[in-house]
């Protein structure tokens, strides 16, 4: 199956985003694969309000089941979350349970007025009632197949599928 | 009751005998090695085929914690442990509570030791009243009770001027005097040798020089007084140089060391492994070497237990607070045997450390096979294993560096005066 | 001899001891705290990591200052914390250790942080809870005897790393009573499995362990000669019983010649830092003016402290 180009797929979901958000509305994305598509989206966009990024791993669900991953990055959420509209991204949507965790670390920091979801791919698969309100891309696989975003030596982001 | 032991291995150190030869026991003696005694009929025949047929093993120090102490231990308990370790007679220090300080406490620990007639037991008495290191004991009237020597176990006489009187008073009668060198001020709170492995585990040390320095104390009141010393549980090679040292200058001296010092350095304490935490404290490789060598070499004199039971209450502890001492009455065998196998001896030199050697420094016609003589033997696999476990331990005290050890070598057969006072299986219950 | 805070796997079962962690460990541990330290500056200073997790600190020699450390470690987790100080409670009525230990058990405790007067008292507790087959349960040593204070040496390799980045380049000197502290043994044994090159410690003979150099260290007596272009000084704290006696003859005499001061500081590099495990005794092992100083980092050690506790806790509980 081919898979869209990630790139492209990033400038279209910039598009969408266009003229709908609030003035001061601030990006956060979640590492590792969320950072890159919201580095882009906040260049594209030309927001003033600096990007925020997430580790969402001191909230997981199955941290009694599979404990801390090593290399954990520090989130940063460099702007006043009380009060403000808030997009989180994430570069492919599954199951929704990272969604979660990242918006429950984001009420740790205050009390937005609102949060979005922005996603590169809608995979299918969800297990909580969570949808994104963008989506650049939609298709729906098997459970054991993964997708995954990565950034090439010179920088260009692509969809990868292995099978688990 | 009359025993033929048929087809063993006999050695006799004290007589230095190790040839294929049968024994034969009648009225609880010797009766005859080698050829049947002349109308000799046999109640029972042993087969020692392939067994080492030896005397009883003679242990220096075994507490056996009564009176006072059966919550750790009881005479029946011990006494079991030490006939199913080979051991047929043993002295008891006085660290029992009250102290054997007294004729009617030592009349008492006799008669129970007669009644279990399991091992005969020889109390050491203690040298001061209830041990404080202040008033000395009725020395004579414990010896009529049956004390065959006196000491301190572990308590100190801290006065000098007591321990020269205590001394002396021990010559007037020809008493020996057994005693462990132990400075009470450099050794105080300290709870493992002062070197690398107290310096990494945090553990308050005892320096060499505690034993050392007690050590000159006591060496030179033996030189001043004539008394019989007899050091007991020596520790370290500094330690051994001087009464090599003394000896060589006329003081008439002997020494033993006990199977845990001969086998374990510092390192074995491990983790704070509460089993290794004894007093005299385990000392350095060197130090080891050194000990293990000597005994080879005759320069230490006895190889003994030191079985010390001890509860599991005052054991699971913290180091620090852990009760010192080890269980061994039924390891002497087994570590005296890797002793002898590691250091290359000729088994009747590794045996005469446990047997003849020891009851010479005690004073009593054990130790040996010789016709006439008690008939107290034991009757070991040298091909055998030990595997040592809480359950398979008799003492009381399940506590010894060795658990989960195997250990060469397995008594058969203990022979107390003639009767068969432990008997096993070939080999160990699954 | 299997490390017995290690797991079949050799991952972190206990932390008992800094002794016998491999480098990786270490690292690791230091890598994880790092984002632990910014929870501090949010508005909810809690992270769900230990929800529904009861961390018992078992204290049997009473630190209000250590229990407060980890309690807030564990509650920036979301763990129920329980304080049980044991010197005034079970201890005195005659239960033993094991026992208060077997009741908490009963209790579904998921942690015990253990404070204990006596040098080897937490492996105890490991030993037993094996014994037992409580693989579940995880002991951190908060202090024992003499013997080690691993989160304490964690907190100072940290505060190491976050101001001289490496290691293998330091020359790290130690001062004052080495001979009792469990923090210098838990520095030092860090110290070298992190590859410091030139490791001193300074004090009086009656206060250096018999077999110091067995530790890896070069001892100095002479606290000018021992400071020379240091990178980092660690004083130790200087117990008040332990100021007048038979192993020192004043606190004034101590602080003559082994006190931290400016003027002895001047001898350490010019970008030397000064640290201390707390609670300080000024004017007994250091000056005021160090301690308040430009040096000093005394204070960012304790905060680094709540996240580095945070970071084994959380190592410990997911397994």
């Amino acid at each position: 199956m081919p898979l869209p180009d990630a790139e492209r797929l990033c400038a279209a979901l910039a598009e969408s985003l266009r003229g709908e958000l609030a003035a001061d509305a601030a990006l956060v994305g979640i590492h590792t694969g969320g950072v890159w598509v919201a580095e882009r989206l906040h260049a594209a966009l030309g927001l003033k309000t600096p990007l925020g990024r997430l580790d969402i791993s001191f909230y997981r669900d199955d941290f009694n089941r599979s404990g801390l991953h090593a290399r954990l990055k520090s989130s940063e959420i460099p702007f006043e979350v009380t009060d403000r509209a808030i997009v989180i991204v994430d570069d492919v949507l599954y199951t929704g349970r990272t969604i979660r965790a990242a918006m429950n670390e984001i009420f740790d920091y205050g009390r937005p007025s609102r949060i979005d979801l922005a996603v590169l791919v809608d995979r299918g698969g969800r297990e909580l009632p969570i949808q994104p309100r963008w989506c650049a891309h939609a298709m729906s696989l098997a459970p054991e197949q993964n997708l995954q975003l990565e950034q090439g030596a010179d920088g260009r982001l692509e969809l990868r599928l292995a099978h688990a | 009751m009359k025993i033929h032991v048929r087809n063993g291995r006999l050695v006799d150190p004290a007589a230095g005998v190790d040839r294929p030869a049968d024994l034969f026991i009648a009225a609880g003696r010797i009766a005859g090695v080698g050829a049947m005694p002349q109308g000799f009929a046999a109640n029972r025949v042993i087969d020692a085929t392939g067994l080492v047929v030896c005397p009883g093993l003679v242990d220096l120090s075994a507490r056996l914690r009564e009176p006072g102490l059966e919550y750790k231990a009881t005479l029946e308990s011990e006494l079991a442990a030490a006939a199913a370790g080979g051991v047929t007679s043993l002295a008891c220090p006085p660290d029992t509570d009250p102290p054997l300080d007294e004729p009617g406490l030592v009349e008492m620990l006799k008669h129970r030791a007669r009644q279990a007639n399991a091992a005969h037991v020889y109390p050491v008495g203690a040298l001061t009243v209830r041990l404080e290191g202040e008033r000395l004991t009725e020395m004579a009237e414990l010896h009529e009770a049956g004390c065959i020597a006196f000491g301190q176990a572990l308590a100190p006489v801290m006065d000098t001027l007591v321990l020269l009187r205590a001394l002396q008073y021990a010559a007037t009668f020809g008493f020996p005097v057994w005693l462990q060198a132990l400075d009470p001020w450099l050794s105080r709170d300290g709870v493992a040798h002062d070197g690398a492995v107290a310096a990494r585990l945090g553990l308050p040390g005892i320096p060499a020089s505690a034993e050392t320095i007690a050590l000159s104390t006591l060496l030179q009141l033996a030189r001043d007084t004539g008394v019989r010393i007899h050091l007991a549980r020596i520790s370290s090679a500094a330690a051994l140089d001087m009464i090599v040292a003394a000896r060589a200058s006329g003081i008439a001296v002997s020494c033993d060391v006990s199977v845990n010092h001969l086998h374990l350095c510092e390192r074995d304490i491990g983790y704070f492994n509460p089993h290794a935490r004894l007093l005299p404290p385990l000392r350095s490789e060197a130090d080891r070497e050194a000990l293990r060598r000597g005994l080879a070499e005759g320069s230490i004199d006895a190889l003994c237990s030191d079985h010390t039971p001890v509860d599991d209450d005052a054991k699971q502890l913290p180091f620090a607070e852990a009760e010192p001492g080890a269980s061994g009455l039924e390891l002497l065998l087994p570590l005296a045997l890797k002793w002898g196998g590691e250091m290359q001896l000729p088994l009747a030199t590794t045996l005469a450390c446990i047997t003849a050697d020891p009851a010479r420094i005690l004073g009593i016609a054990a130790g040996t096979l010789a016709p006439g003589a008690a008939a107290d033997v034991c009757i070991f696999d040298p091909d055998g294993r030990t595997t040592v476990t809480r359950e398979r331990l008799r003492s009381q005290g399940k506590n010894t560096p060795f658990l989960g050890s195997e250990l060469p070598g397995r008594v058969r057969y203990t022979l107390l005066g003639g009767h068969l006072a432990f008997e096993s299986a070939a080999s160990p219950p699954a | 001899m299997r490390n017995p805070q290690l797991n079949a796997a050799g991952g972190l079962q206990h932390l008992l001891t800094i002794e016998g962690l491999p480098r990786e460990i270490l690292n690791e541990i230091l890598d994880t705290a790092a984002p632990f330290t910014e929870v501090a500056e949010r508005e909810v200073k809690k992270l769900p990591l230990l929800r529904g997790k009861s961390v018992f600190n078992l204290f049997f020699e009473n630190s209000t200052r250590t229990r407060t450390t980890f309690e807030i470690a564990a509650k920036r987790l979301s763990a129920d914390v329980i304080n049980l100080n044991i010197g005034t409670s079970s201890a005195s009525k005659g239960e033993t250790l094991l026992d208060t230990v077997d009741n908490l058990c009963a209790m579904q405790a998921d942690m015990f942080v253990v404070r204990h007067a006596s040098s080897g008292a937490p492996f105890l507790i490991a030993r037993h809870l094996a014994a037992m087959g409580y693989d579940h349960i995880h002991v951190i040593n908060a202090g024992d005897g003499r013997h080690a204070h691993p989160t304490q040496g964690l907190l100072d390799m940290y505060t190491i790393r976050h101001y001289k980045r490496d290691f293998t380049r330091l020359s790290v000197a130690i001062v004052g009573d080495v001979l009792h502290s469990r923090v210098a043994r838990s520095q030092i044994q860090a110290l070298k499995t992190l590859g410091v090159p030139d490791l001193r410690v300074i004090g009086p003979k009656t206060l250096i362990p018999a077999d110091a150099e067995g530790l890896g260290v070069r001892v100095f007596h002479d606290m000018r000669a021992g400071l020379k272009e240091v990178d980092v000084v660690m004083m130790l704290r200087l117990q008040n019983e332990r100021m007048q006696g038979a192993l020192l003859p004043s606190p004034q005499e101590f602080f003559k010649y082994y006190g931290l001061t400016a003027d002895k500081l001047a001898c350490a590099r010019p970008d030397a830092i000064v640290m201390h495990p707390g609670p300080m005794n000024r004017g007994v092992e250091i000056d005021s003016a160090v301690a308040d100083g430009p040096h000093a980092v005394i204070l960012p050690q304790v905060t680094f402290g709540i996240a580095v506790r945070m970071a084994v806790m959380s190592m410990l509980a997911g397994g």
